[in-house]
């Protein structure tokens, strides 16, 4: 990959860089002598350097997957594994450079939300440099830190579940997060805790050929409940960057915990990403996943419901435009009676770009009583675009309900017609039919998040249509 | 010519080069009602759908001027700006898409530059206004485009979306299909109600439309053509004696 030309469009407005102020920073490439540094400037225990040696080994013997998107492209080589942009760490808002702050200016983090942004993570380059907890949560018990710094002021905790929802072994991405994580956001919410403002937090690669493996942790105990916000949107290079994250949550018997993610890297970055949840008795977890950007995305939230009664949800959104390739979807593992899972899949392809439903099921031997139902929906905006299903579905108990509901349609001539002639442009009409399609998945976001996904994909329309 | 709609020797086909308009020529002045009937696959449909500039249709020869304007190779996005309106016979629906909202930007859109745009409160009370004239039984702001609406909502959402824009001129493809006898007076009301100036072409299969608007006059399209033109009186010879004899002079 040694494109040099700007990839996207001049009008992707979400992309743009601030000058770098790296600190410290390993050579480019991969070895134990990185992952080493990483660990000594980061001053970790020794259990954790030899999890992440481990790791990189295992990383090492693994092979790319054979399936999904092609992943050819990335030169593992040619990637910095750790860059901090900061040594220093705020505690307050004022204290926040101005350089990160025009940053999230341009992103548009909505001024409804600025007054949360005292409790808000942000990730500026590989490390949450910003960090405010709310007094209300710490009088609760909650934190909200990046894991980095949770490894080092709540040890036990961390070392109790890291990895243990997703172990290195499980890909060869989550490997390789493993032996260079760095950032992500680490969530504890005690027993019976109702945690009423949702936890945010802001991602952004912004190194050039930096590749980001934040790795966040969230566990709810007994009874609370939590919802996890992470939004992010990456600015323009010209070479590859590769985002691999890990994302644990344990949701303990009788909790709730609702993740929603969107992200909208740039078209070079590979975003491939392992978010696995395991659900107790009772409990309920809840993914909500919207992927714009990058250039190939393979991301499958999954929801193991290992306890009685336990429920599970995805709500996975991809939008895939010129070169890229959205494999997207979501897995249901019913380990347990009396399970239910739903998967809700909306994807829109344009400018031939493709989008993938990849999703799985599996009822487990014993899992009586157990539901699932599936529905993915795929919309082409033309006739160079693409789109693909590919379920499995496993069942191993008779005592089950599984459904299975595809569609795939086209932007009509009917409908763009219809919308034109009460005086809409071409772009504005496919805009509010796109934006009408993918509905169902955005009225489950927060509100700002909803107009910012209108936003964009109205802006994405510009100068693909008419 | 100002304050009309002027169609000369309009000659419209498909996309597969399907003959269907041969030579229709009219002209609709603000303040007129004109009739268009004629048996089915007479060309009435086409004619409206080309009119607004529907892709699958193509103006082969003619023109259509709009206020002295030559409209006749614009979007239908841009004739819809310069007051021009289709209320359709099938209204396509629109999953996810917010009937007010919809409307609400559409309105927007069709503002000339420097026009003030409607606010949320006062499109809310013009559409709650119009919307109790049809008599839409549940709030139509909440529901989606046409999703889910029966045949005579969908109808009467077509005539509300007319009221709300205010256009110079409306072409109703057979907005009195399907309908009940109420709804086709509330309908009828409605369009009657309208208190500026603007110039309507209406298109129906039936006379029974024209007993509750009175036209101006009547066209008859058959094979393409209007064959005969005239006053009211024309419907009503119509329905005594069919479409018939016209064909058969062709």
């Amino acid at each position: 990959m040694t494109n040099t030309q700007p990839i996207i469009k001049d009008n992707y407005k979400m992309g743009f860089h601030m000058p770098e102020k790296p600190v410290f920073k390993t050579p480019k490439g991969l070895s134990r002598k990185v992952v080493e540094a990483i660990s000594h400037f980061k001053n970790e225990p020794s259990w954790m350097l030899k999890f992440r040696l481990k790791a990189l080994e295992i990383f090492q013997e693994k092979m790319l997957p054979s399936w999904g998107a092609d992943l050819s492209g990335i030169d593992f080589n040619n990637i910095y594994y750790y860059v901090s942009p900061s040594a220093k760490k705020f505690r307050d808002w004022n204290d926040v450079p101005l350089e990160v702050k025009e940053t999230y200016d341009k992103i548009g983090i909505p001024q409804a939300e600025r007054k949360f942004l005292a409790g808000v993570g942000a990730q500026y380059d590989s490390e949450v440099i910003y960090h405010n907890l709310k007094k209300e949560w710490e009088n609760q018990g909650v934190i909200f830190t990046d894991t980095d710094t949770a490894l080092q002021k709540y040890p036990d905790i961390v070392k109790e579940y890291f990895g243990t929802v997703i172990p290195p072994h499980d890909n060869k991405f989550a490997a390789l997060n493993s032996a260079v994580w760095s950032g992500g956001s680490f969530v504890y919410v005690p027993k019976g805790v109702h945690v009423k403002i949702p936890l945010q937090a802001y991602f952004r690669i912004n190194a050039a050929r930096m590749g980001q493996f934040e790795r966040t942790l969230i566990i709810a105990e007994e009874g609370s409940y939590v919802h996890y916000i992470e939004g992010c949107t990456a600015p323009i290079y010209t070479t590859d960057s590769l985002h691999a994250a890990v994302v644990e949550i344990l949701v303990k018997k009788g909790a709730r915990v609702r993740y929603t993610t969107i992200q909208n890297w740039s078209n070079n970055v590979y975003n491939l990403v392992t978010k696995r949840m395991f659900v107790e008795e009772e409990g309920f977890g809840e993914w909500i996943d919207g992927n714009l950007g990058s250039k190939v995305t393979m991301k499958y939230p999954s929801v193991f419901l290992k306890g009685k009664g336990a429920k599970g949800e995805v709500l996975s959104l991809a939008f895939a435009g010129k070169n890229q390739h959205q494999d997207a979807g979501g897995k249901a593992i019913h380990l347990a009676p009396y399970t239910s899972s739903t998967i809700t899949s909306k994807s829109v392809s344009k400018d031939g770009g493709r989008c993938s439903y990849r999703g799985m099921v599996r009822i487990a031997n014993g899992a009586k009583g157990s539901k699932s139902f599936v529905r993915c929906d795929a919309l082409l905006l033309d006739e160079f675009s693409r789109s693909d299903t590919y379920p499995t579905n496993i069942v191993n108990e008779e005592d089950v309900t599984l459904g299975h509901e595809a569609s795939v349609s086209k932007v009509g001539e009917e409908q763009l017609f219809y919308l034109r002639a009460r005086g809409l442009t071409e772009t504005q009409a496919t805009g509010l039919i796109v934006n009408g399609f993918i509905e169902p998945i955005v009225k489950e976001l927060p509100l700002e998040y909803a107009v910012e996904l209108n936003r964009l994909i109205d802006l994405s329309m510009e100068g693909s249509v008419g | 010519m100002k304050n009309s709609l002027v169609i000369t020797n309009l000659y419209v086909e498909t996309k597969d080069g399907k003959k269907i308009l041969s030579g229709v020529s009219l002209t609709v002045k603000k303040g007129e009602i004109h009739a268009i009937m004629g048996p089915n696959g007479g060309g009435k449909s086409t004619l409206a759908q080309a009119l607004m500039g529907h892709p699958g249709y193509l103006i082969t020869n003619g023109k259509i001027e709009l206020n002295g304007t030559n409209i006749t190779p614009l979007t239908p996005d841009k004739k819809a700006k310069l007051g021009l309106f289709l209320g359709f016979q099938y209204p396509v629906e629109v999953t996810g898409v917010n009937f007010g909202s919809f409307l609400r930007m559409a309105i927007n859109e069709n503002k000339k530059s420097g026009e003030k745009k409607l606010s949320p409160i006062a499109f809310r009370n013009e559409l709650s206004e119009s919307a109790k004239e049809l008599k839409f039984r549940d709030d139509i702001t909440k529901r989606s485009l046409n999703e889910g609406f029966s045949g005579g909502e969908k109808k009467k959402a077509e005539i509300l979306q007319m009221v709300l824009l205010h256009p110079e001129f409306a072409i109703l493809d057979e907005p009195d299909s399907g309908l009940d006898v109420d709804a086709l007076r509330y309908i009828a009301n409605t369009i009657q109600n309208i208190n500026y100036k603007f110039g309507l072409l209406l298109i129906t299969h039936y006379q029974r439309l024209l007993h509750y608007i009175k036209p101006d006059f009547v066209h008859i399209l058959v094979k393409g053509k209007i064959v005969k033109s005239g006053s009211a009186k024309l419907a009503e010879e119509v329905e005594k004696s069919g479409y018939e004899k016209y064909a058969s002079n062709l």
